[in-house]
C-alpha cells in the first residue's frame, strides 16, 4: 500500500470538490428545475403540450399556434407528448407545468380537484357557443373550467364493398338491435367478421343509453351501473360475441377497430370521427360509409368524447394563454381543424357549416343531439379501467356480475367525492 | 474510489490522524452527496407521500399537504375495495411470475454455464456471446419482438400449428393456465371455501388461476433475457474452481453427476444465493415489459405492483397509494430475501463425504461471483 502521491491527492480533491458542487447545483426539489416537457415560463413565453393522434393534427395545431404567435408577438412552442397524462402529472408535481395543454374529459376532474387548473372558460367571449353537453363534461363543482377543443361521437362504419358482396342494399342499413345482429351475421364470412369494436366501456357504453340506461343518475351522485336496462344492453352485446358475429379487434389480430376495419378483417365497426383520418392515410382504397348507430329498445344513443384546452393555475402567462385558447377555439379555426384532421367543431356556430361541408359524415354530428359523455367523476378512471378489464372477458362472464361489481366500485368513488 | 479507500486505510500513528479523518470525509463527500440526493432523499420523500394526502400538485412538503397516517396502506390491503382488489391481483400475477421465472432461469443459466465451461466444447466464445446477447439488448426492443412473435397469427402460433396444436391468442388471452388445465379435467368452478374466501380482495380460486397466457409469454421472455446474465456469474464462479479439486474427485472414482452434485454445486452456493437473490428482486420489480408491452392487460392479468404503483400515481393521481405500494413491495422483497437466506444457509453439520467444506463462510455476505475460500485451496 503505497502513499498516494501529492498530485493524485490533489486531483482527487479537485475532482471530488467539483462533483460535490455540481451535485448541489442540481438544486433542491422545491426549486423549479427543468423537466423536459415544460420550458421556460414567466418570460412571456407559452408552452403548449399536446398529444395528437396524427401528424395532420400536429401540423394543424402547430401552424395555428405559429400564426397566432406571429399576430400577437407572443412566443409559443408546441410540444407533442409521448405520454400526456404522465407528462402532465410530472409538470404539476414539479410546480412547472405546460401553460396550455390537452386534457381529456376522463381525467379532467382529478386535476380540477387538486387545483391544478385555471377555471377560465366563462371568461372567453365565445363561452356560450360551446355545446351544452360538452360544457358539462368540463364543469367541476358548478364551474365551467376549460373549453372543449373539439369532439367526436361514435357511429357505425360500414365497408360498402363487403356490404354489396353480402347482397345487402341501402334498405338494409340497421336501425334496430335485431337488424344489427342480422346484418352482422350476413357479413360474417370465413375470413371476415361482421362487426368489431374495442372491448371497452368507451364503445360498449353506447349501448346503455340505447336501452335506456346510464352509468349514474343525472346529477352524478348515485351509480346506476347495474340497472335492468344496462344488463339488457350488455346481454345483447354478449349475444353478438357468442354468436360469433362480433369479435374484439384484439381477437382478430388488430390493435383497434379502425385497423380491423381497414384491413378487411371486419365489415363494420363502431368508431368515432378519428377513423376518417386513419382511413385516408392508412387505407385509402377501402370504401366506407358512416351511419348512425342503430336504436335500441329505448331509442337512439351514442357516446361522445372530448378534450379541452387546459390552462395551468401555475402558469405565469395566463392572459396570453386565454387569448391563445380563444383563438384556437374560434369558429373559423375549428372549421380549419375539421378540414385538416377530421374532428367536429365544439362550437354550435360551426355546426351547420360543418354538416354542409361533410355530408358523408353527418351521422357523427347527428349523434351529438343524443350523445352521452363518459363518466368523469374524480377517481373514476380506475373504475373504468377495471370495467374494461372485465369487458375483455365478457363472452365467458355473466353480464350482471360485471355490472354489479362496477356498480359497487363506482358508487364507492362517488361517495368518496361527495 | 480506490483513492478513497487508500486514504482511509493509511497506517495509523503517523501523528496526522486528525487531518486524515478530515481528508477521508472530504474524499467520500461526493458519494455521500450523490447518495443522499438521489437515494436517501427520494426515499424519505416517498415515505412521506405514502402517509400523506398529497394530490400531485407542487411540493409534497408544502404546508397544505396533510398527514393521514396509515390510510393509504389501509386502502391498499384492508378495505377490500377496488384498490385492494387491484393490489391483490398485481401481487397474484407477480407471485406466479416469480415462482416460475426464478427457479427456471437459475436452472437454465447454471446448465448453460456448465455447458459452455466445458473445455471440449468447440466455439465456446461463440456460444457465450450468443447466450449473453439477449441480456444486452434493450428490454423494450425484446418486448416489441415478443409482441410480434406471440401475436395471434405470429411465428409461435405458426410453429404450434405445424405441430397440430392451436396456440392461444397469447397477449390477449386473460385465462389463467392453471384454470385452463383444471377445466380440461372437468373442474370449472371453485370448490366451496376457495370461491367464498380470499385474500387481498380476490378469492383463493382467483389466486390459483395461474399466470395468464399473456403473463406466460412474459415469463418466457424474462427467462430468455436474463438467463444469459446469470450464466455469466456462474461461469465466473466455475472458473474459480480449480482443476485440482475436480481431479481429486476423479481420483475418488466419482461419476460425472456426482462430481457436479457433490463438488461443483456446493462450491457454487454463494453464487447460487446471489443469482437467486438478484432474480427474486428483479422479478418482483418487473415494470418495463409491462409498460411497453401490455399495460397490465388483458383483464389485468399482467398488472404488477411496480406498474400499479406507477399507474396509480401518474395516471390516476393517487400518489399516496402509489408510494404505499412501493413500500409494501419493498417489505415483501426484504422478507423473501431473508427467508431465502435462511433456507440456503450453510448447515454446520456437514456430512463427512463433503470433504471440501471448510468452516462456513457467511452465506450471502460474499459479493457476486467471487470465489469462496474453498475454491482456491490447493
Amino acid at each position: 500500500m503505497h502513499r498516494p502521491s501529492r498530485t493524485t491527492a490533489l486531483t482527487a480533491l479537485i475532482a471530488s470538490g467539483t462533483l460535490a458542487l455540481t451535485a448541489c447545483g442540481g438544486g433542491s426539489f422545491n426549486e423549479k428545475s427543468d423537466p423536459a416537457e415544460s420550458g421556460a415560463t414567466g418570460s412571456g413565453e407559452l408552452n403548449i403540450l399536446v398529444w395528437t393522434s396524427s401528424d395532420a393534427e400536429n401540423d394543424a395545431v402547430k401552424s395555428a399556434v405559429d400564426a397566432w404567435s406571429k399576430d400577437t408577438g407572443t412566443k409559443a412552442t408546441v410540444n407533442v407528448a409521448s405520454d400526456l397524462v404522465q407528462q402532465l402529472s410530472q409538470g404539476f408535481a414539479a410546480g412547472n407545468p405546460a401553460d396550455v395543454f390537452y386534457l381529456g374529459a376522463e381525467v379532467f376532474a382529478g386535476y380540477a380537484a387538486n387545483g391544478s387548473l385555471l377555471a377560465y372558460a366563462d371568461e372567453l367571449s365565445n363561452a356560450d357557443d360551446f355545446f351544452p353537453t360538452l360544457r358539462d363534461s368540463f364543469t367541476y363543482d358548478g364551474t365551467f373550467t376549460c373549453v372543449p377543443k373539439d369532439f367526436s361521437t361514435l357511429a357505425l362504419i360500414i365497408n360498402t364493398d363487403a356490404w354489396a358482396a353480402a347482397g345487402l342494399t341501402d334498405a338494409d342499413i340497421p336501425t334496430t338491435w335485431d337488424q344489427l345482429k342480422e346484418v352482422s351475421a350476413k357479413l360474417t364470412t370465413a375470413d371476415q367478421v361482421g362487426l368489431t369494436f374495442g372491448a371497452e366501456y368507451q364503445r360498449i357504453g353506447a349501448f346503455f343509453p340505447q336501452a335506456g340506461g346510464a352509468m349514474t343518475n343525472d346529477d352524478g351522485t348515485t351509480a346506476t351501473v347495474n340497472s335492468a336496462e344496462n344488463v339488457e344492453a350488455l346481454t345483447y352485446v354478449k349475444g353478438l360475441l357468442t354468436d360469433g358475429v362480433l369479435k374484439y379487434p384484439a381477437d382478430i389480430g388488430a390493435g383497434w377497430g379502425g385497423e380491423a376495419f381497414g384491413t378487411g378483417k371486419a365489415a363494420m365497426t363502431i368508431e368515432g370521427n378519428w377513423i376518417t383520418g386513419a382511413m385516408k392515410t392508412d387505407y385509402p382504397d377501402v370504401k366506407y360509409r358512416v351511419v348512425e348507430l342503430p336504436a335500441g329498445p329505448a331509442g337512439k344513443g351514442t357516446m361522445q368524447f372530448t378534450v379541452c384546452w387546459g390552462i395551468a393555475a401555475d402558469s405565469a402567462n395566463q392572459d396570453a394563454a386565454k387569448k391563445l385558447v380563444e383563438a384556437l377555439t374560434s369558429t373559423e379555426q375549428q372549421l380549419a381543424n375539421a378540414e385538416a384532421f377530421g374532428v367536429m367543431p365544439s362550437v354550435q356556430s360551426a355546426a351547420a357549416d360543418w354538416k354542409a361541408r361533410y355530408p358523408d359524415q353527418a351521422a357523427f354530428l347527428d349523434g351529438a343531439d343524443y350523445a352521452v359523455g363518459v363518466v368523469n367523476a374524480q377517481g373514476s378512471a380506475d373504475v373504468i379501467s377495471d370495467f374494461n378489464a372485465k369487458l375483455e372477458a365478457l363472452a365467458s362472464t355473466d353480464p350482471k356480475a360485471i355490472l354489479d361489481s362496477v356498480q359497487t366500485n363506482l358508487q364507492a368513488v362517488l361517495d368518496a367525492n361527495s | 474510489m480506490s483513492t478513497t479507500t487508500t486514504a482511509r486505510r493509511r497506517p495509523r500513528g503517523s501523528g496526522l490522524r486528525g487531518r486524515e479523518a478530515a481528508a477521508g470525509w472530504l474524499f467520500i463527500t461526493p458519494v455521500l452527496v450523490i447518495l443522499g440526493l438521489f437515494l436517501v432523499l427520494p426515499v424519505i420523500m416517498a415515505a412521506w407521500v405514502s402517509v400523506s394526502d398529497w394530490t400531485g400538485r407542487g411540493s409534497p412538503f408544502s404546508g397544505d399537504v396533510g398527514f393521514v397516517g396509515a390510510r393509504n396502506y389501509r386502502t391498499l390491503v384492508a378495505e377490500g375495495g377496488l384498490a385492494t382488489q387491484d393490489f391483490g391481483t398485481s401481487i397474484r400475477n407477480n407471485a406466479w411470475y416469480v415462482v416460475l421465472v426464478v427457479p427456471i432461469q437459475t436452472a437454465i443459466s447454471l446448465f448453460l454455464a456448465v455447458m459452455v465451461n466445458r473445455k471440449v466444447l468447440r466455439g465456446r466464445g461463440f456460444f457465450r456471446t450468443a447466450f449473453y446477447f439477449p441480456s444486452v439488448t434493450s428490454s423494450v426492443a425484446i418486448t416489441v419482438l415478443w409482441l410480434f412473435l406471440f401475436s395471434a397469427s405470429g411465428a409461435v402460433n405458426k410453429i404450434l400449428s405445424y405441430l397440430g396444436a392451436e396456440g392461444p391468442n397469447w397477449f390477449n388471452d386473460p385465462r389463467g393456465v392453471l384454470h385452463v388445465t383444471l377445466s380440461a379435467i372437468g373442474i370449472d368452478q371453485p370448490a366451496g371455501a376457495l370461491g367464498a374466501h380470499g385474500f387481498l380482495g380476490i378469492t383463493w380460486w382467483e389466486w390459483l388461476a395461474g399466470p395468464s397466457f399473456a403473463m406466460s409469454a412474459l415469463i418466457l421472455m424474462a427467462i430468455f433475457t436474463t438467463s444469459g446474465t446469470f450464466m455469466l456469474l456462474f461461469i465466473a464462479a466455475l472458473q474459480n474452481i480449480s482443476g485440482e479439486v475436480e481431479e481429486a474427485a476423479l481420483m475418488d472414482g466419482t461419476t460425472g453427476w456426482q462430481r457436479f452434485r457433490y463438488v461443483t454445486l456446493p462450491m457454487l452456493r454463494p453464487t447460487l444465493f446471489t443469482v437467486l437473490t438478484l432474480g427474486l428482486i428483479g422479478t418482483w420489480q418487473v415494470f418495463d415489459q409491462i409498460y411497453t408491452g401490455t399495460q397490465g392487460g388483458p383483464s389485468k392479468t399482467t398488472l404488477t405492483p411496480a406498474y400499479l404503483s406507477y399507474s396509480a400515481s401518474f395516471n390516476n393521481g393517487h400518489w399516496g397509494q402509489g408510494a404505499a405500494i412501493a413500500f409494501v413491495l419493498f417489505a415483501l422483497i426484504v422478507a423473501l430475501t431473508i427467508l431465502q437466506r435462511f433456507a440456503l444457509r450453510e448447515r454446520n453439520t456437514v456430512p463427512r463425504r463433503k470433504r471440501f467444506n471448510q468452516p462456513p463462510p457467511a452465506a450471502g455476505d460474499t459479493p457476486p461471483a467471487l470465489p469462496t475460500s474453498t475454491g482456491s485451496q490447493p
